[in-house]
């Protein structure tokens, strides 16, 4: 048939643009990752040490043997519960916080900023030594400083308590990256044109109702990004756990989060052996738990936020 | 009208600082007590571990022995070397690819995005088997282009994911314009795009650095060499299984958190300064 | 069968070339847990072996022992662990020497100077193959400050009722915490607490084996009836024992402020740097007078050969060097309270390190129960241990329930136990 339409020229930008990017991750990340995902479809063998396809033997044994499926869901549920105390205090006050910074004129700006940004920079080891110091019931930090504002008797071996250990390990994980939302939402109300804001002032919305009835619309898809990466930063979560409670996230398991549960299945502990297999596992489950949240966030919630042009 | 507005403005402004200021201490508190303790003897750090170093308890048995004990100085280097040039990738990798993914409509554009951010829902950890079976295969086990390509492989997908996000609200006119004046689509994007979004690229960059600088497990693993030993690796040699030696653990981290602070600050003015120029604009 | 032949090609290269070629060193690297021994190896046994064999160069490179069994693990399936692995006791390094990471040593001479029951940690059920040189072994017990005991007026207990006094009086007397434990860790209550004072009570060796063979139960009364003991500890622990870390309690004790310490021998060498008051130990009390006396004795650690090493010749003569009476001393005496496994008379300079093996006269050895096959299925005797003897101690799960877990855990997959 005739009429062709004209050929337009391959755009080689294109793959330049992507393929140093697709081709390092898919390497370096993918590949190896795959290759771990695989091996929950197999089992070794104890004696033999041969590896034996077994379907979804793994899987099976994950959500039916009472031995897995309690303790999994013992740490799906307290992760849940770690993410829903990062909501609701991390975010709101990284918020209140970078709100309270763009505040026009407020000296002494950076100097804040820097400080509640400092421990996102501190290694876990620190973190982990630091508020056990002063948490611990034996060196008295916490203890002499609540009975100094009379709260003394309310004082307990927080880490120690199966009721109170899980809360307070958020809320250390809270302090340590309350920076984040605080910087991505400071950054985000700074980018709001002074146009908006002039405007808002000439029809008489200022202070509060101006902040949430202009800016925090304007905001909304920072904190969107920012609960996502909170929701993928919390179910990968480990490292506070180990350093603070151990690979047993005592006690008796209440501090279990689902990163840990992996990596003690996968690398084992002491004469725990290390089983790839039922670790794969369980990282695979791990991968569509948090594969679910985002879908819900890209196809549910990014949509309907609006996006403004800078 | 204008005295009360004026003394309402005075009043908020006092509150706002009352309540950062109590953030402040909550978020330095802790870090204080890592710096003062670093000054102690072991047994004053759990004597009084309030207590500031005084005359009697005053030791920098903790520095001397850090920089007795292997070579950190060289640590320093290895950290610093390694986050910078992975940072460097991925960076410019990052910000290429989701220019790629946020501007041009082409097949599997949507799959492509999503792949990319796969990697941002499986912790890169699990893959270390395959990982040190590729470095080994290409001899780069223990050296430092082993860690930067796979911290360059762990931040791509979230570094592309948030600069997408924010390369989709860079203004269309901008780049028609660029492109009627006959730029190459490459200028357009190293001479228009970039500097816009260079906010969002320090954001990315302060996400990056930060697990790269603390990151244990892949330097244990890929280079733990004594050339090309990264700092968080060389200071755990203090944990012992039954003792462990705090004074050193925490002067080595009291140092550690210098050059990564430098980095934020250098990072963060970026980030303000970027924003205002836009706005200014 | 590979590495064989590589093996022999080097040692066939190695003779063939007498000349200046053999003056190129062999550098052998040793993996191990033990940050804590860097400076004991750099400074008295590295030497110590240089001297006595030129051209072979030793690296001690530990890593932070809760990385160890993970790093290791990545570094043999990737071929880049060292050639010397420091082995951990029992199924921790059988598999991996059923995994063909660890080269059989039966033929090594210096395993001769090893007792059958030194090498068991490290030789396969059958009894076939043997492949780590045993280098210590750890004593429970507890360590004391004996001014306190002074001051307070009480005398070492050898009875469990006389043991129970000393903690109330020491508890009335107010001036010390009776006992410095912690349950933040875990192992704490199953390692110094359960199986410190349970080999009393399931009779050692008997008991332990009775177990595997299926002919006793974990919830028999000689095994519920140590975790009773211990959850009769908890009024004499330290206040807010439950986030009381590891660490936490040497330094209560060592700062002075607590008197009795449930211990390994592992603990002498530090105390004796960090205390300023005088040390004494004493074996687990006896459940009643007269009753015989079992400790726990337990093989720790061991050294073996990575089977890919390219330098297992080297490697091979630093293993031999690890059964002669030297390293034996050497070891023993840099790191008292790991005592050596070996069959040589060793004197010991430390009277505290005296105390502890002096036990060995009067009382019957014994391994940790968990150690030996009982922890090879899901879940894991040992670690569901650390979790309910913490429960029990902290007061939230009876001794009875506790012990009931784990027989459930052990009857789920250990076909001798099952109904």
């Amino acid at each position: 048939m005739g009429g062709k339409p004209q050929k337009k020229p391959f755009p080689w930008h294109i793959p330049v643009f992507l393929a140093p990017a697709v081709l390092i991750y898919t390497l370096v990340m993918i590949l190896p990752l795959a290759e771990t995902l695989r091996l929950s479809f197999f089992q070794r063998d104890p004696v033999s040490q041969a590896s034996f396809y077994v379907g979804f033997a793994n899987y099976a044994r994950l959500f039916f043997d009472p031995f897995w499926v309690g303790p999994f869901f013992n740490a799906l549920g307290n992760n849940l519960y770690f993410f829903v105390i990062h909501m609701l205090v991390q975010n709101p006050i990284g918020i209140l916080i970078a709100a309270l910074l763009s505040m026009t004129h407020l000296p002494g700006k950076k100097f804040y900023r820097t400080a509640i940004f400092l421990p996102t920079l501190l290694s876990f080891v620190v973190v982990g030594f630091v508020w056990k110091l002063m948490l611990s019931p034996l060196w008295g930090v916490s203890k002499d400083m609540m009975s100094s504002v009379g709260l003394g008797h309310l004082f307990m071996p927080f880490l120690g308590k199966e009721e109170t250990a899980l809360t307070t390990l958020s809320l250390i994980s809270v302090w340590q990256f309350v920076g984040i939302p605080m910087m991505l939402i400071y950054a985000a109300l700074l980018s709001i044109p002074d146009e908006v804001i002039e405007a808002a002032e000439c029809d008489g919305v200022t202070g509060l109702s101006q902040f949430f009835k202009i800016k925090l619309p304007l905001i909304l898809p920072t904190v969107g990004i920012i609960s996502i990466l909170t929701f993928v930063g919390n179910f990968n979560a480990f490292d506070l756990i180990y350093t603070t409670q151990g690979p047993l996230a005592g006690p008796n398991f209440s501090t279990d989060l689902l990163g840990t549960i992996l990596y003690r299945t996968f690398y084992g502990q002491q004469t725990q052996p290390g089983d790839p297999n039922m670790g794969a596992a369980i990282a695979t489950v791990m991968f569509f738990i948090i594969l679910a949240g985002v879908a819900v966030y890209l196809f549910v919630i990014q949509r309907k936020l609006t996006r403004y042009e800078m | 009208m204008a005295f009360s507005r004026a003394r309402r403005n005075l009043i908020a402004e006092l509150g706002a600082h009352a309540i950062l200021l109590t953030f402040t201490v909550i978020a330095l508190f802790p870090v204080l007590l890592v710096l003062i303790n670093s000054l102690k003897t072991k047994k004053a750090i759990f004597r009084a571990p309030l207590a500031p170093p005084d005359a009697e308890t005053f030791d920098l048995i903790g520095y001397a022995t850090v920089l007795a004990q292997g070579n950190f100085p060289l640590y320093f280097w290895n950290s610093l070397f390694v986050t910078l040039g992975s940072l460097f990738l991925v960076l410019l990798l990052g910000a290429m690819a989701a220019f790629a993914l946020s501007e041009y409509r082409f097949p599997f554009n949507r799959f492509v995005a999503l792949y990319m951010a796969l990697g941002i829902m499986v912790p890169i950890r699990l893959g270390t088997v395959g990982i040190l079976n590729l470095m080994v295969a290409t001899g780069l086990v223990n050296t430092h282009w082993a860690l930067i390509l796979v911290y360059t492989a762990q931040g791509l997908p979230l570094s592309i994911f948030i600069l997408s996000e924010f390369m989709a609200v860079v203004s269309k006119d901008l780049k028609a314009a660029g492109r009627i004046d006959g730029l190459s689509e490459y200028a357009i994007f190293f001479r228009l795009v970039l500097p816009l979004v260079r906010p969002a690229m320090a954001t990315v960059a302060v996400f990056t650095m930060i697990p790269i600088w603390n990151d244990l497990w892949f330097p244990l693993i890929l280079a733990p060499a004594e050339e090309t030993k990264t700092l968080t690796l060389g200071a755990q040699v203090f944990v012992g299984q039954f003792v462990s030696n705090w004074n050193a653990i925490l002067a080595a981290m009291a140092l550690a958190i210098v050059p990564v602070l430098i980095l934020y600050l250098i990072f963060s003015r970026q980030l303000i300064r970027g924003i205002t120029a836009g706005a200014v604009k | 069968m590979k590495t064989a032949l590589r093996g022999a090609l080097l040692a066939a290269t190695v003779l063939a070339a007498c000349g200046p070629a053999v003056a190129e060193d062999v550098t052998l690297t040793i993996e191990s847990w033990r940050n804590d021994d860097l400076s004991i190896w750099q400074e008295t046994i590295i030497p110590a072996f240089e001297a006595k064999h030129p051209g072979i160069k030793l690296v001690f490179a530990p890593v932070a022992p809760t990385q160890y069994n993970a790093a290791l693990n990545a570094k043999l399936e990737g071929g880049t662990a060292g050639d010397l692995i420091t082995c951990r006791p029992f199924d921790g390094s059988l598999d991996l020497y059923a995994k063909g990471y660890l080269a059989k040593l039966n033929d090594l001479p210096a395993l001769e100077n090893f007792s059958e029951v030194a090498r068991s940690a490290w030789t396969t059920d059958d009894g076939s193959a043997t492949f780590c040189v045993p280098m210590a072994a750890v004593i429970h017990g507890f360590i004391y400050n004996k001014d306190a005991f002074a001051e307070v007026g009480v005398e070492v207990p050898t009875t469990q009722a006389e043991f129970m006094d000393v903690l109330a009086k020491l508890k009335d007397e107010g001036s010390y915490v009776p006992m410095a434990m912690g349950t933040l860790d875990q192992w704490e209550a199953a390692t110094m607490a359960y199986q410190n004072i349970g080999p009393m009570y399931w009779k050692g060796e008997e008991g332990r084996k009775a177990l595997i063979a299926g002919t006793a139960k974990m919830t028999d009364p000689e095994w519920v009836k140590p975790l009773e003991v211990i959850a009769g500890w908890k009024p004499y622990l330290g206040d807010g024992f439950e986030a009381q870390a590891y660490a936490d309690s040497q330094n209560l004790f060592t700062l002075g402020r607590a008197a009795i310490f449930p211990a390994g021998s592992w603990e002498i060498s530090g105390f004796k740097r960090d205390a300023d008051f005088e040390l004494g130990a004493f074996p687990p009390p006896l459940p009643a007078a007269g009753d015989k006396c079992y400790i726990s004795d337990h093989n720790d650690i061991a050294i073996g050969l990575n089977a890919a090493s390219p330098n297992a010749d080297a490697a091979r003569t630093f293993l031999e060097w690890m059964g002669t009476k030297e390293f034996a001393e050497l070891y023993s005496n840099s790191l008292p309270g790991f005592f050596s496994l070996s069959s040589h008379e060793i004197t010991l300079d430390d009277p505290l390190a005296n105390e502890f093996v002096s036990w060995r006269k009067s009382c019957d050895s014994t391994i940790r129960s968990a150690a030996q096959i009982l922890s090879r299925g899901t879940p894991n005797l040992w670690s569901q241990m650390w979790g309910v003897a913490a429960n029990v101690v902290n007061g939230t799960q009876s001794p009875a329930d506790a012990a009931a877990e784990m027989q459930a855990g052990l009857a789920a997959w250990y076909e001798p136990q099952k109904n």
